[in-house]
């Protein structure tokens, strides 16, 4: 595929995104900062823990635990305090790095900036929807973009009406997108495996061509969005206000998701994916739980379609298309299945590596420059191959070094 | 004594291979019944049809006089059929304590709780910490699953039905693969159990059998060919032919 046959999602022309810009802006770091001091819930969390296991340990009755060597060592709560800490590291400099950007943007005089970081937290809130049932449920659906194009067509069509008021945009999306998701959910999910991933892409593609076929809105074309969605004390052609809108949003959903895999529920989740039979040997009617993971997951994606139709103002069939579907399991797999902020790292670094590629600022000799810029899939493709190889679980994983928490 | 769980006349064919033969077998309550046969008897056929994973051709199932032969497996398991699994069944990811919470988890009504961190749960941790410390694997409670031995796999599976708070326990040879001093812990566990749930067993160590059952049936060809106490079994000359392989003398 060219670069020009490739479906941009979400790229904002409003925010006066141009070459130099972008070649300009590159001198900014957009690498994440430690910090300290965030999630100290966590920390009770694993102090209990460690607790619990010290008396586990002082009472080894007889038998066959004798056998067993154990591996625990006693821990202080004050280590397990540090070690919640250490945890929370990596969410914490993510989301202060990302409230340094309009500041730095500001700074610099370069709002392209604002547009393209939010376009990388509306597809990483995208991803992280899906990462829901992907990364913690095991199922892997190839349709998600569908729910996309379903925020995105609310607010095109609804504005194409002169509906403006983006509570009503945002409850006709979350409405359609939850029947839909019940809907489709509940067929798929009678399925596993190959069979699911086939049938959640034919659903998708089933809504493309709806979309496709819809003349009166644009069609093939798209649909051009006069106004942004209006929200009471919220501006949304100020591209700072955006920012922080879309910021808030992807905040709100990742804490919720941190309690979510965390809970009851959540388990139940994850042990559906590790060992479905097992989980109904233990009495668990899985069917209607991965039924809830789906729809919540699906209506996450709506309001990430919502959010980039404001952002575009551009609401167009290929982001029901099945390379955006793709893209979002990319970016789940890029950044790390089942993390809470691996599809946000995937979606930074798939977005900022297309731009890089594609644009090929450096100064290399003019023939390198050009191939790199014409045939900018086939090195980010390598890119995918390298971190799938050698980072298992994905970017933030490796970031994050031994990346076996849930979180 | 009442029989707790009964099976009859279940049949369950593949194509030309008939795997369970119109078997009939009656679990009392609080007893510990043995299931014995040579390989390819049909034993862990017939506890996947008792738990559900395998739906008989023909015949019935019968649980605390309720009939569940259609029952979806986790229905049969939240009506008191615990079971464990041949082929170690967990959660290699979880820590073990988190394996046991689950199945804590699961008999206690629905899982749509979004908020609360299940893992500082007392109303899990608590009972299956109980469940670790009766399968004496309360110190391995914060490991990761995955890195288990084997025989402490086979410990953690039972511990899981446990918390499940069963009435009957399906135990798919839960001494497979261990070693010598692992089967003799779990033999003394098992001898703990006996009288608090009632229990299938199915098992090829001979010695936890005839030492734990207080009945067997012996199966052969899908069919049961020989049920009685271990000493009746003993001198059963229909056994001795078909499984211990001693009829010609």
């Amino acid at each position: 595929m060219s670069a020009s046959a490739r479906p941009s999602v979400g790229r904002a022309p409003s925010l006066g995104e141009d070459v130099a810009q972008r070649q300009e802006g590159r001198s900014v770091s957009a690498s994440a900062r430690p910090s300290v001091g965030r999630a100290p819930s966590l920390g009770e969390d694993v102090a209990q823990r460690q607790e619990g296991r010290s008396v586990s340990a002082s009472a080894r009755p007889s038998g066959f635990a004798k056998l067993a060597p154990s591996l625990d060592t006693p821990a202080t709560a004050g280590s397990g305090r540090r070690a919640a800490l250490r945890r929370a590291l990596p969410a914490a400099a993510v989301f202060l790095a990302l409230c340094l950007v309009p500041a730095v943007a500001y700074w610099i005089g370069q709002p392209f900036w604002l547009g393209l970081v939010a376009r990388i937290m509306i597809l990483g809130l995208a991803a992280a929807g899906l990462n829901l049932v992907l990364g913690y449920g095991g199922m892997v659906s190839l349709g998600h973009a569908m729910y996309l194009g379903i925020g995105a067509y609310s607010v095109g069509i609804l504005s194409a009406h002169g509906v403006e008021a983006g509570a009503a945009h945002l409850a006709v999306a979350l409405a359609i997108g939850g029947a839909v998701a019940v809907a489709v959910g509940f067929v798929c999910l009678k399925t596993s495996g190959m069979a699911f991933i086939m049938i959640t892409l034919a659903f998708a593609q089933m809504f493309y061509f709806l979309a496709v076929s819809l003349k009166q809105y644009g069609g093939d074309d798209g649909l051009t969005i006069a106004m942004h969605s209006r929200i009471p004390g919220l501006d949304l052609e100020n591209p700072y206000q955006f920012y922080l809108l879309v910021l808030g949003v992807l905040a709100v959903v990742c804490g919720l998701s941190h309690r979510l895999v965390h809970s009851r529920f959540g388990m139940v989740l994850r042990g559906s994916r590790q060992n479905p039979r097992r989980m109904l040997a233990l009495g668990f009617p899985t069917f209607r739980y991965r039924l809830a993971a789906y729809v919540l997951s699906a209506q996450i994606v709506v309001v990430a379609g919502f959010l980039l139709a404001n952002l575009a103002r551009f609401a167009s069939p290929s982001y029901m298309s099945w390379t955006l579907s793709g893209d979002l399991v990319l970016m789940c797999v890029l950044g790390g299945m089942g993390t809470l902020l691996g599809p946000i790292v995937g979606a930074a670094a798939f977005v900022l590596l297309e731009e890089f590629l594609s644009g090929m600022p450096l100064d290399l000799p003019p023939a390198v420059a050009d191939l790199v810029r014409t045939h900018w899939l086939g090195f980010f493709g390598a890119f995918v191959v390298a971190v799938v190889l050698f980072a298992r679980r994905g970017l933030y994983g490796a970031l994050t070094a031994g990346g076996k928490a849930d979180d | 004594m009442t029989d707790i769980l009964y099976a009859s006349g279940l049949v369950k064919r593949y194509g030309a291979l008939v795997v369970t033969d119109g078997l009939d077998l009656t679990l009392r309550s609080g007893e510990l019944h043995a299931v014995i046969g040579p390989n390819g008897a049909g034993k862990t056929t017939l506890i996947h049809q008792l738990a559900g994973e395998i739906a008989p051709d023909a015949g019935a199932i019968v649980l605390k006089g309720r009939d569940i032969t259609r029952a979806p497996v986790h229905r049969r398991a939240l009506a008191g059929l615990g079971r464990s699994y041949q082929i170690t069944s967990v959660f290699r990811e979880f820590s073990v304590l988190e394996n046991v919470m689950l199945a804590v988890q699961a008999r206690q009504g629905h899982s749509f709780r979004f908020w609360r961190p299940a893992g500082r749960d007392a109303g899990l941790a608590k009972p299956a910490r109980e469940a670790l410390e009766r399968v004496r694997l309360g110190h391995a409670a914060q490991r990761r699953t995955g890195t288990l031995a084997h025989g402490e796999m086979r410990q953690l599976e039972i511990a899981m039905a446990l918390a499940m708070r069963p009435e009957v326990l399906l135990l798919d040879e839960p001494m497979a693969g261990m070693s010598r001093q692992e089967s003799a812990g779990l033999v003394e566990l098992l001898a703990e159990l006996k009288g608090l749930y009632s229990i299938v067993l199915v098992e090829h160590d001979m010695d936890a059998v005839f030492a734990l059952a207080d009945r067997i049936t012996v199966l052969s060809y899908g069919r049961a060919i020989a049920c009685g106490t271990p000493a009746a079994i003993r001198c059963d000359e229909a056994v001795r032919t078909a499984y211990l392989g001693e009829g010609n003398d």
